[in-house]
Formats: structure tokens, sequence, C-alpha cells
């Protein structure tokens, strides 16, 4: 540490600005710990609120939230991990957990979860916590369960025919067309944003084969199933029933869907509240959600979300657990629900009327049975944005569904070449590497 | 003399210093990254760096992402570099005419673009060029045309990107074609003038000629700074669509800072210099040659 | 025709600046109307006070005031003596030394991004204010466009003040300083400027939003979904209005520099 601390002071004497080194960290009340809490989007906004209640309870803590925007999210976090500015604690896509723990960026929880009364494994959904634990060790706390299914305009379905939404791709298909012919050229039956993977990501966990083979060394893409999946994504825009745009052209999905330029959505539960918050009152009965339909019945999709975790580098750990507790509270999570619209992933909380009597939320909870989480490779994050490009270039007809297979093939197993020499090189060598 | 040797050093050390700290190392050793494949796993532990040697290198050439980025970005300067010229030459040739009023203020307001912060400007341009809302779109269709995906179409993005950059940088240009303009003997005119050369020609032969100078070193100048192309497709398109607009710089930071490869990514940045070097290299020898035909 | 072709010239130019100026002003939502307005119906700061009571922009426009401002003092103070020793001051190397720095113009700032980050990470001056301007302190820009400027003073006016007994220090401040003050507000209007606009590096080294300078932080925002118009406008506005007022106050300096710096070929 001091070390460090001699070479920073180095640098800044070096460049002689050390006054503004003194005034950047103001003397504080050495008894007051303040936590430092990235927190992504919505979810960032809204843990604000949660705040103040907790500094109540813990007047020796003071948490200092920091919101990042979900899209650059998972670039900050790599980035304070490769800078050491990492917070004390973080809410996590799960879907990276498995990145960061095996960078060695987090601390395993499971000696604190035994310790402490109020998490309790067994209350929350199996699929959900299994995500947390990598290699047998526990990273993350889930916080909020996410998965992607329909929101779709039940007054246009209607008008097109159809008084239930679809279960099967077939079914879904049949759906879109009629929209999409009653709608015409300046209409849309769908919404794909082409830079978001997600979409094609969930069509491709309905699959049985998994997305990586041989233990995440090598890419699976040209399996059956998912040259399947790329067959139906490709299909809608080949129908137009999805426009060839990205997110940046529809700055403003929610006036959007409103006005009826497409009639499914395909996204996740933060849209529960957006939609119910944009949308005047008289158009509220005019939507609804469903389950994702499968290929062949009802589908799986991801089972997304984000956990808490607490960075190794963090030197307040256990006021970091005194907040990941307290935001682990059934109350505070409905709280938390009726802020932003997070799916809880505790059984307790989903008891509270606000869920049970809600049918818009009930479609997650369907969903939420059904959710199978990604391969867990430190690259994931990476594959994935190689489906959003190879999707879209597959939706502007530069490939076919079996060449996009293949070239993703190609690409993962290029992206996990450095993987597959890491773990041959930690099996000849008596595995000390993280 | 020997106490001005001593105080030299002293007046140019801490310049020099600073710079060799933050400049002279760190070339150095972005190349010495360059030949290592530096990636996260690095990150975690030293002992999953490796020497790859010319890897790197020799990996990019096979990249088709490399490949696309290269193209897109000479896009960007084949087609942007004479339209910026050729905006700023007329608009240093507007002012400079005799005819011409108000020039300090037409100045300033031609280079009032130039100093804009870039990101602040391109903001700007990506709701003036939305498709279904923006600005442009509306006007285009107020006097009867068809709108056009501006950002949307992949051939539509990088023309964008290339307005957006001529807009933004003419004014710089034209400031130094004015300066040449100036330095034209006006006698030279006035010759023409009376062997009854008319206003193309004299601009043919007396205008173009006389402003050789000063247009190799704007060439030179623009050129460099349009091979690195980053924060308008940063903030404009994000590189999309179908990566059409990400530049070799995109790629790089893409590589180095958002998936930290900094082994390819140090790759990426020396064989863009080698690029902007040949080709600056290029337009020289070309330029001497014509000067001594 | 000439006047003419000044008038259209100049309103493409500022069009889309005086649009912008023009969104800001509207209250929220309005400008996402179709067809979008072009003037603001009843003009309102409702979007600037959004910016600073929501998205914090006070803090940026701190940031962004202290980082260009430091680096405009630091550089200043490094490059003017820099750029005086070249021109005026014999020192062993010294050709040599000033042909490397030349020599060095023509390598993008960009091969060293790499590097220059782990070096400040083991500085442990990642996410710092120093991180940003590190790169930006010693320009061969403002080395060389300083020895020009002072390789035209008098070396009479300088050896008759050594004669008088005055120590280098001395003259430096007392007579060369007051000579060279027009290339030292040129110098400054240019860093102040490169400095407040730089968004590549200062993107990289900034890894959390307390210390973001204005163009990351525009950015930022602009790239998170749904934006309203107006508050973007606003916030380019805000971005980009001081480096304006500045430029216009002192452009006879920095085109002066503009002239200078591309003779360097």
């Amino acid at each position: 540490m001091n070390a460090r601390r001699a070479r920073g002071l180095a640098g800044a004497a070096l460049v002689a600005v050390l006054a503004l080194a003194a005034c950047r960290a103001p003397p504080q009340n050495p008894r007051i710990t303040t936590l430092s809490f990235w927190a992504m989007g919505r979810e960032g906004e809204a843990v604000r609120a949660l705040i103040p209640a907790f500094e109540r309870e813990h007047p020796d803590i003071r948490v200092h939230v920091d919101i990042l925007p979900w899209k650059g999210a998972h670039q900050k976090l790599l980035t304070a991990f490769a800078g050491d500015t990492t917070p004390d604690l973080c809410q996590l896509g799960n879907t990276w957990v498995a990145e960061l723990a095996s960078l060695g960026a987090l601390v395993p929880l499971d000696a604190r979860v035994r310790r402490t009364q109020g998490i309790d494994p067994h209350d929350y959904f199996p699929g959900i916590w299994d995500t947390n634990r990598i290699d047998g060790a526990l990273y993350g706390i889930p916080w909020y369960v996410d998965t992607r299914l329909l929101f779709y305009r039940k007054d246009l379905l209607a008008r097109a025919g159809f008084d239930h939404p679809p279960a099967t791709w077939a079914q879904w298909a049949r759906q879109m067309a009629a929209i999409k012919r009653m709608v015409g050229p300046s209409g849309y039956a769908i919404l794909l944003p082409l830079n978001e993977f997600e979409q094609l990501e969930s069509l491709g966990l309905q699959s049985s084969q998994p997305m990586l083979r041989d233990g995440g060394r090598y890419g699976n893409f040209q399996s059956p199933g998912f040259v399947r999946a790329l067959r139906f994504y490709d299909r809608i825009f080949r129908e137009h029933w999805a426009p060839l745009v990205n997110n940046t052209e529809v700055p403003n999905p929610w006036t959007e869907f409103g006005k009826g330029y497409f009639a499914f959505y395909f996204s996740g539960p933060w849209n529960l509240v957006e939609f119910r918050k944009r949308l005047p009152a008289d158009e509220q009965d005019d939507w609804a959600t469903a389950p994702l339909p499968g290929p062949d019945g009802p589908g799986a999709s991801l089972a997304g979300g984000s956990s808490l975790v607490i960075f190794r580098r963090s030197q307040h750990a256990d006021a970091a657990w005194a907040l990941i507790t307290y935001l682990s509270r059934p109350a505070v999570q409905l709280r938390f629900y009726r802020l932003v619209g997070d799916m809880p992933p505790r059984r307790s909380t989903w008891a509270f009327p606000a869920f049970a009597d809600d049918p818009k939320a009930q479609a997650f909870r369907v969903q939420l049975e059904r959710a199978r989480p990604v391969p867990k490779v430190p690259e994931w994050e990476r594959i994935a944005t190689q489906l959003a490009v190879v999707g879209e270039r597959m939706a502007h007809g530069e490939l076919t569904p079996e060449q996009a297979a293949r070239v993703l093939d190609r690409r993962s197993d290029a992206i996990l070449a450095k993987r597959r020499w890491v773990l041959a090189h930690r099996g000849a060598h008596g595995g000390d590497a993280p | 003399m020997r106490p001005q040797r001593l105080t030299g050093w002293l007046f140019a050390g801490p310049a020099l210093a600073v710079m060799t700290v933050f400049f002279f190392i760190p070339v150095l050793g972005g190349l010495a990254l360059s030949l290592t494949d530096f990636d996260p796993y690095a990150l975690a532990d030293w002992h999953n760096l490796r020497f790859v040697g010319l890897g790197n290198y020799l990996v990019l050439l096979e990249r088709p992402a490399f490949w696309s980025a290269l193209g897109n970005t000479l896009y960007f300067v084949v087609a942007g570099v004479p339209l910026t010229m050729g905006l700023a030459l007329a608009a240093a040739l507007l002012l400079n005419h005799r005819l011409a009023r108000w020039q300090g203020a037409f100045r300033t307001a031609l280079f009032a673009p130039v100093v804009t912060t870039v990101v602040a400007a391109a903001v700007v341009w990506r709701y003036l060029f939305n498709t279904r809302a923006g600005m442009i779109n509306v006007a285009l269709q107020a006097v009867g045309l068809q709108p056009v995906d501006w950002l949307g179409n992949p051939r539509w993005a990088m023309p964008t990107l290339i307005l957006f950059a001529a807009w933004k940088n003419f004014g710089y240009d034209m400031v130094l074609f004015l300066a040449g303009l100036q330095a034209i003997d006006p006698f030279l005119y006035e010759a023409a003038r009376l062997d009854g050369a008319s206003a193309p020609r004299r601009f043919w032969h007396i205008t173009l000629p006389m402003l050789a100078p000063t247009t190799l070193i704007v060439g030179l100048l623009t050129v460099a700074g349009y091979f690195q192309l980053f924060a308008e497709p940063y903030v404009i398109t994000e590189g999309g669509p179908l990566q059409s607009t990400v530049s070799v710089l995109y790629l790089m930071y893409d590589d180095g800072f958002k998936w930290w490869h900094l082994g390819m990514a140090s790759a990426i940045a020396f064989l863009l210099f080698a690029l902007i070097y040949a080709v600056s290299f290029m337009l020289l020898r070309l330029a001497r040659k014509r000067g001594a035909a | 025709m000439v006047l003419g072709g000044l008038i259209g010239l100049a309103g493409c130019a500022l069009f889309p600046l005086l649009w912008m100026l023009s969104v800001s002003l509207m209250p929220p939502g309005a400008a996402d109307t179709l067809p979008p307005p072009l003037l603001p119906q009843h003009p309102t700061l409702a979007n600037y006070r959004v910016l600073f009571a929501q998205d914090g922009m006070g803090r940026y426009v701190f940031n962004s005031l202290l980082v260009a401002s430091v680096t405009t003092l630091v550089s200043l103070g490094l490059n003017l003596g820099a750029g005086y020793a070249f021109a005026k001051l014999h020192f062993v190397g010294r050709e040599r030394l000033f042909q490397l720095l030349v020599g060095a113009l023509v390598l993008p700032a960009q091969v060293t991004m790499m590097p220059l980050f782990l070096l400040l990470k083991w500085m442990g001056l990642v996410n710092t204010y120093v991180g940003v301007m590190a790169p930006m302190l010693v320009t061969v820009f403002g080395i060389f466009i300083v020895r020009q400027y002072a390789r035209s003073l008098p070396d009479e006016l300088l050896e008759a003040a050594r004669i008088d007994g005055a120590g280098e220090g001395w003259i430096f401040l007392r007579v060369v300083v007051p000579l060279i003050k027009p290339i030292m507000v040129t110098l400054a209007v240019f860093t102040f400027l490169a400095s407040w606009n730089d968004f590549m590096w200062p993107l990289i080294i900034l890894t959390g939003q307390e210390h973001y300078t204005l163009p990351v932080a525009l950015a930022a925002l602009s790239r998170e979904h749904a934006q309203d118009t107006g508050t973007m406008m606003a916030g380019a506005l805000v971005t980009t209005l001081p480096v304006l007022v500045l430029f216009l106050v002192l452009q006879r300096h920095y085109i002066q520099g503009l002239l200078l710096g591309s003779v360097k070929g």
C-alpha cells in the first residue's frame, strides 16, 4: 500500500499538482464508513430512494450510489477492475458473475450467508441462486430476477383475429404475419433492436443443446437447435415483421408501442413500470404480457437479473454485507419492485399481493419457472455481443442462418482460445491460476 | 558558457521529464505490449501473459473486422478529406473576394463549428439526422423529397458522418487557405487581368499553383486527423448499423478498453500509425514530384 | 453572389448550433412532437433545471473547468520553459533533442494509450484528475510555437541583462516572459480548448462518473436510452458554450496559433 502511494505521489509531484491531490479527498469523520455502491440505470435511481432508511438503521454508514448506464456497465466494471477503482459493492448482471469471479475480483460469500439469518438460500429460485455459484463458491446474492418475454398489444392482436398470445413459434409467426398484413408497410409486428443480443440469446436458450460445448471450450452454434433459432429470427426480418433498426433509432420505444408502430415487444420486467408510467391511462388495458413461445410449446428464457457482490479490494466488506442484507429483505424488495418493477428473487416476496394479484407480473412468474442460465465462461459477454453483430448481418441478408452459425462458431472458438490455453496450463501446473 | 548549459537543462528538464514519462516510455511500452497477448487473464495474473511476437499483427491481417474497419476509415478519409478541403477552399475564396463584406464576422461564423466540442456537436447531429423525427428529414419531406434513413441504413451512415466531419472541420482548413490566399502577390492577378485572362483561368493558373504548398499542408493535417476517426461514430452511430461506421480507432478502443485485450489494441494502434505515416509520405512524394515537374 | 454564398455557408455552419440553442429552450417533450417545432413557443429553462438537478451537470462543469484550467496553467509553465530553452539557451544535445521532439509529432497519441493506462494504474492515478491531465501537460506543439516566437527575441537583450548580473530565473521572468506574452495567450487558449474538448483519453482513464468531464458525461447521457431531446441539447450547449465564448473573445490569438502550428511541416 505504501509503495503504491509513494509511486502515486511521485507521479503527482512530477506534474506539480500536489495541491490538487490534497483537495481530492476532503477530511472525513473516521468513525463513518462511506460505502461506494455501483448500481445500473433504473435500479440505481430506485435504490437511492431505499438508502435513507438503511442509513437511519446504520448511523455509522453512508452510502454513495453511482449510477452506471446499463449499456456501458460491463465495460465500466472491467475498466474499474483493470484500473483498481472497483467500488465496495456493486449490482452485477448475473451473467457476468463468472467473468469477474474468474478474474479474482470478487469475495466469496458462503461463510457470510451461513452466519446471516435473513438470507436463506432455500427461499430463492434455485436456477437464479445457481448463477452465482462458480466452481463451488458463491459470489453473489440475487437482488432481482430478470427474464425476457413478450409485451403485446391485446387490441391489435384482437383486431388481427387472435384472442390469445402465441404459445409456439408457429403460432407466433402466424400472428406476426397477420398483424403485418393489417398495419401495412409503415408498421411492424415486433421490435427486435439489432444491437441487442438478448433476444437471439433467449431464443437460443430454448434449445436443449447448450450454446458452448466441451466445458465452455468451443462454440456449439451449429447445433440443430440453435440453427433453428437462427432461422426463426432470420424469418422475422425476411418477412418484414420487424424493422431493421437499432435501439438508437427508436429512442422512445414506449410511445412507439403506444402508437402501434409494433405490436410485440420482446423485453424485460422493468418495462412493466415504464409502460404503466409512460402510456396514458386509457391505453393501459390495451397491452399485456405473455411468456415466451418456444419452438414447440411454452419456451424457456434467459435466467437474468442482477446479484449484489462485494469486491476484493473493498476495505468495508462488513458494511457492504450489511447493505446487501438490508436490500435482501422481502419488505425492501417489495418497495424496490414498486419503484422500478424488478422482480424479486425470493419466494417470500412473491407472496405479497402486489405480485399475486397482478396478471401482468404473473406472466413473469410463469416464465421464471422456465428460466435457464447462459454458459458460465468469462468470455460469454463477448460471445453474446457477437450474437448481435452476426444476427444483424443475417437480418440484413448478408448471411444465411447456416452461415451465421458457422461464423458464430468460428468467432467463439477464437474468443475462447485463451481460455483453452489457461485451462490446459492450469491442469499442467497444479491449478494455482485463478 | 558553463552555467548556461545547466540553465538550459533546468528550463527544458521538467517538460522533457514529463514528456518522457507520459509519452516516450508509453510509446516503447506500446510497441512491447503489441507483441504480447495481454488480456483480462493477464490483468488478473501476470503468469497468463504470453509473448506472441508478431502474432497480433498476423491475426489482425486475417480478421474481417479489422479489414472492414480499415475500409470504413479509408472511405471516411477518401471522401471526407476532399469534401472538407473543397468546402474550405470555396469558403476561403469567397472570404478573400474583393466584393465580400463583413469578413471578420463571416470568418468567425464559419469557424465556429471548429471550436465546438465534438461530442456536443455529434449529439446535435444525432438528433438532427434521426430518421423518424429529425429536422433534416422533416425538411426533406417538406420540399417533397423522400426521407433518408440517415443513421439506420448502412449505406447512408458513413456519408452522414462525413457530412458531419466536413461541417465540423472545414473552418480550420479555411483559415489556412485564407492565409495562403492573402500571401499571393496581387500583382500576379493584375498582370493576368491585363493579359485578358478570365476568372476561371486566373484561378487555375495563378491561385491553385500559388496555393500548392498550403494545400499540401492542409491535406496532410486533414488526412492525419481523419484517420483518427473515433468520437463521431462513438456518439452518433455507436459503430452501427452493421458495423458500417466502426473505424480503426473504434476497433482499437473496443478491443483495448472494452474487452481489455491491450496487446491486440496496441497492435492496431501501431498499424494505424504505419498507415498514416505511409499515406503522408506518399502525399509528400507526390507533391515533390509535381513541384519538380 | 459572393455575399449570397457567404450567407449560405454561414447559415449551414451555424444552423445546428442555433437549433441546439432553440431546442434547449423548449419545454420538456416539446421537441419530440411531430413535426418538430423550429422555435420554442414558450422559452423556458426547464431542460437546464433537469440537467443540473437530476443529471448532476454542475459537477461535470466543475470537473471540466478544473481539468482545463490546471492543464493550461501547468502546461504553460512547462512549455514556456522548454520553448525558451530550445530557442535561447545552449545546452548539450539541444538540436538533437529538438529534432527528436519534432520527429515525435508523427506519432499519434493513440499508440500510447494502452501502456499509459497501465503506467497510471501502477501509479494509482486511474480515475483521477491528474490522470486525465497527464498526456496534455507537455505538447510538442506548445514547445514548438514558443520556440519559434522566442527565437525572434534579440540576444543582446539577454546578454545585457546577464552582464548586469541578473540571474537566469530573473531574466526569464522579467525580460523574456513580458516579451512573449502574445504567444502565451495563444498557447493558453489552445491548451484550454484542446483539454476541454478532449474526449478519447478522459473516456478511457475516468472510470467513475464523479470525475467525468463534460464531453464524457454528455456522451454517457446520450448513449443511455430515451433521453429527452431538449435535455440533451441543453447538455450540448452547456458543454460547448464556454469554449465558444472563449474563442470569440480571443479568436485572434487562437487563429494565430493555428497558423503557427501548421507551418511545422
